[in-house]
């Protein structure tokens, strides 16, 4: 897209008054970017049709920096959005998509966002069928925020509830966890350091349709353990199903310099955000199967099988560390925090 | 990486444990002085594979810990003068006799976290209308890189950063744990990072005048049930003697460089510990020749001065005497989001270690 055609460098307050340069920055960029039968109405909302039950998730992205090694704000505003529902056991179709701009966010910049969003919802199958824009004075926001809600059908094979989980119930994940959040910090101010990590943001939606498709009701949960980590998740689950967890740190898959890099600044994996991890309960006895399907997927090659429901030690997710010990893992409480030594 | 492979490797942990097991006769106290130390025996869960007869008890060396609730209220005072104040993340949570640093933070105050007081230097040279200050806590392992940062200022000429410094020492603190009249400690593991910059020569005297075994011990798994096999064994044989586990890491005179610099800057003087009171000669303070760089010194702030919170045992926690669940209030009103005491918040805490991973807790 040519940014001097649009006579704008800047964006500015009068962006967001509902006038004429709101127009002119929906028209040029918006409306040229997502164009669909549903946006290109330009109403103020728009009417779809749904067959059965639908799933509904909304998430707001405040994150900083914008732009991240292997990311930005715009592609994770669909991908946590189309995860979220994908998560109920629903197939993703369509998006709200609402920006908060702080006056002064260079337009090039926005553009590469809208960019972004428009390659991971075309990716991600989904469709952008209302938004909002709106332009907040500088220093009362932070570049931008955005805000997505997603609505999904539900597979009509989908049987997501916690409440049948079982003791014996194995607990899966599709690969490597704490990419996400070891990259954003490489690149925090104050800590920056060197490293290739790369954020994991990416779209599950087709994994989890393919194991409904195969194994239907016998799955159990899927949650993605965003922030908080795949620790808090967990301990959230041992909770709403008052049963144990057990799990081994040796069975966590934990890329190399993710763990080095977590060693270094003292940080916990099992605390650290993700953004294209999730996990998923399921009957023992499709265990390895569902393994299998997994790891033969594009979005699953690193997955494993990283513990199991248990009837002791209940609303407790307890690890087996490498040396053989036990230890608690706890919700984390306030932001893991750089440690003095 | 190696570091995070071998020496948490199961057989070759599993094989010392054994020996543990099968050389202890007798029961034996041993403190690990380092909150690092202590989390890793809970969160690695050591203490359960140890013969019941080894009782593992978690020493004052937490930073965080031990800085008194006056030093916070202090660095809380200068925020709402206005001042840059950057701090390591553990202090940020921590209590204050009101507020936390984070809830000051909250208010409007400009707080900065940071992993280095290098970056804090670099902080006030991109703010020279505004004056930045480091909270420098920490014992020996971090006094060099706060020393070096006021010499870096010094060098470059900035004049607005300044430190407020709470550094304390290890071997007095053991001095006054074993002059305690309920000490039962009968063995230390000595930290194996303060040891890293300091050397072990000042332990000797230690060893000889209260005739009881340090081993200078490192922090994974495997460093940690080889420092407690040596504590165990000198204590079956009867022996009292400084060993070396770390000597990976550990030379006999330390870091030289790191100790000049830290002599350059401070020089050592009477400090507060929380919850344990004042220990004579056990920290550092700011020399004469550079007060400019001394936060206390240049604001208005010596006269802050508040009690210890009396419903948190932290001073008990942190020679030994109790354990965290020993504490009628853990996990009850005292928690990680709302603690009473730094033991309960800082990533070195003894509270923190239970509260998290202790499998002590399940029902």
């Amino acid at each position: 897209m040519n940014i001097e055609n649009l006579g704008f460098e800047t964006i500015n307050l009068g962006h967001g008054s509902g006038g004429e340069l709101t127009r002119d920055l929906l028209d040029k960029i918006i409306f040229k970017t997502f164009s669909n039968p549903y946006l290109d109405q330009k109403h103020d909302g728009s009417i779809v049709k749904f067959e059965g039950e639908i799933a509904i998730s909304t998430d707001s992205f405040v994150i900083t920096p914008i732009f991240f090694k292997g990311g930005n704000i715009g592609e994770l505003a669909i991908h946590g959005t189309v995860n979220d529902v994908a998560m109920c056991g629903a197939i993703p179709k369509y998006l709200s998509l609402a920006f908060i701009i702080e006056e002064g966010l260079k337009v090039s910049e926005f553009i590469k966002v809208v960019q972004s969003i428009k390659k991971a919802a075309d990716e991600s199958g989904v469709l952008i069928i209302t938004g909002d824009t709106k332009v907040v004075e500088r220093g009362k926001g932070d570049k931008i925020f955005i805000n997505t809600t997603g609505f999904g059908e539900m597979h009509p094979k989908a049987s997501i509830s916690v409440h049948n989980i079982k003791e014996g119930d194995k607990i899966l994940v599709n690969g490597f966890i704490a990419q996400h959040g070891m990259a954003i910090m490489s690149e925090r101010e104050g800590l920056e350091f060197e490293s290739t990590i790369e954020s994991d943001s990416t779209n599950l939606n087709f994994l989890v349709k393919d194991l409904l498709d195969k194994f239907g009701e016998k799955i159990k949960l899927f949650r993605d353990p965003t922030r908080g980590g795949l620790g808090t998740v967990l301990h959230e689950i041992a909770g709403d199903i008052s049963k144990g967890i057990a799990l081994k740190e040796a069975d966590i898959p934990l890329e190399k310099q993710v763990a080095a890099a977590c060693e270094m600044l003292g940080l916990d994996p099992m605390y650290v955000a993700n953004e294209g991890v999730f996990l998923v309960v399921v009957d023992s006895d499709i265990s390895e199967e569902v393994l299998s399907l997994m790891k033969n997927h594009q979005k699953g090659t690193n997955a494993a099988i990283v513990g199991e429901i248990t009837n002791d030690h209940p609303n407790k997710v307890v690890m087996e560390s490498l040396i053989g010990g036990k230890r608690i893992v706890s919700p984390l409480v306030g932001e893991q925090l750089p440690r003095i030594c | 990486m190696k570091y995070l492979s071998e020496y948490r490797n199961l057989e070759a942990t599993k094989l010392i444990l054994d020996e543990i097991h099968k050389i202890t006769t007798r029961e034996w106290n041993i403190m690990e002085i380092c909150g690092g130390q202590t989390h890793s025996l809970v969160k690695n869960g050591i203490l359960e594979l140890l013969p019941e007869k080894v009782r593992m008890i978690h020493g004052p060396g937490c930073p965080v810990c031990v800085t008194p609730l006056s030093l916070i209220d202090k660095a809380i005072e200068l925020l709402e003068q206005g001042v840059i104040v950057c701090s390591f993340g553990d202090m940020i949570r921590v209590p204050g006799s009101k507020k936390s640093l984070l809830e000051a933070k909250a208010l409007g105050g400009d707080l900065r976290i940071l992993y280095s007081p290098i970056e804090a230097v670099s902080i006030a040279k991109e703010n020279p209308d505004k004056e930045v200050v480091f909270f420098a806590v920490g014992f020996e392992t971090t006094a060099p890189a706060n020393a070096l940062s006021v010499l870096h200022a010094e060098k470059e000429g900035i004049k607005n950063y300044s430190i407020l410094a709470s550094h304390v020492l290890v071997p007095p603190a053991m001095e006054a744990i074993l002059d305690d009249k309920f000490c039962t400690i009968d063995a230390f593991l000595a930290a194996g990072h303060v040891c890293a910059i300091m050397g072990i020569q000042e332990y000797y005297p230690l060893v000889e005048k209260y005739k009881i075994p340090i081993v200078v011990t490192g922090f994974e798994p495997l460093d940690l049930v080889q420092g407690i096999y040596k504590a165990v064994k000198q204590l079956e044989e009867g022996k009292h003697l400084l060993e070396n586990q770390y000597a990976r890491i550990v030379k006999e005179h330390g870091n030289k460089s790191a100790i000049e610099v830290i002599q350059k800057v401070f020089e050592i003087g009477n400090r507060e510990w929380r919850g344990i009171g004042e220990i004579p000669n056990s920290g550092y303070v700011v020399k004469q020749a550079y007060k400019n760089y001394d936060a206390e010194f240049k604001f208005k702030i010596k006269h802050i001065k508040v009690p210890e919170n009396q419903q948190c045992i932290a001073g008990e926690i942190l020679i030994g005497i109790k354990k965290p669940n020993e504490c009628s209030e853990f996990g009850k009103t005292c928690k990680p989001a709302n603690p009473l005491g730094a033991p309960m918040v800082s990533s070195e805490g003894a509270c923190a270690a239970y509260y998290h991973f202790s499998t002590n807790l399940i029902d």
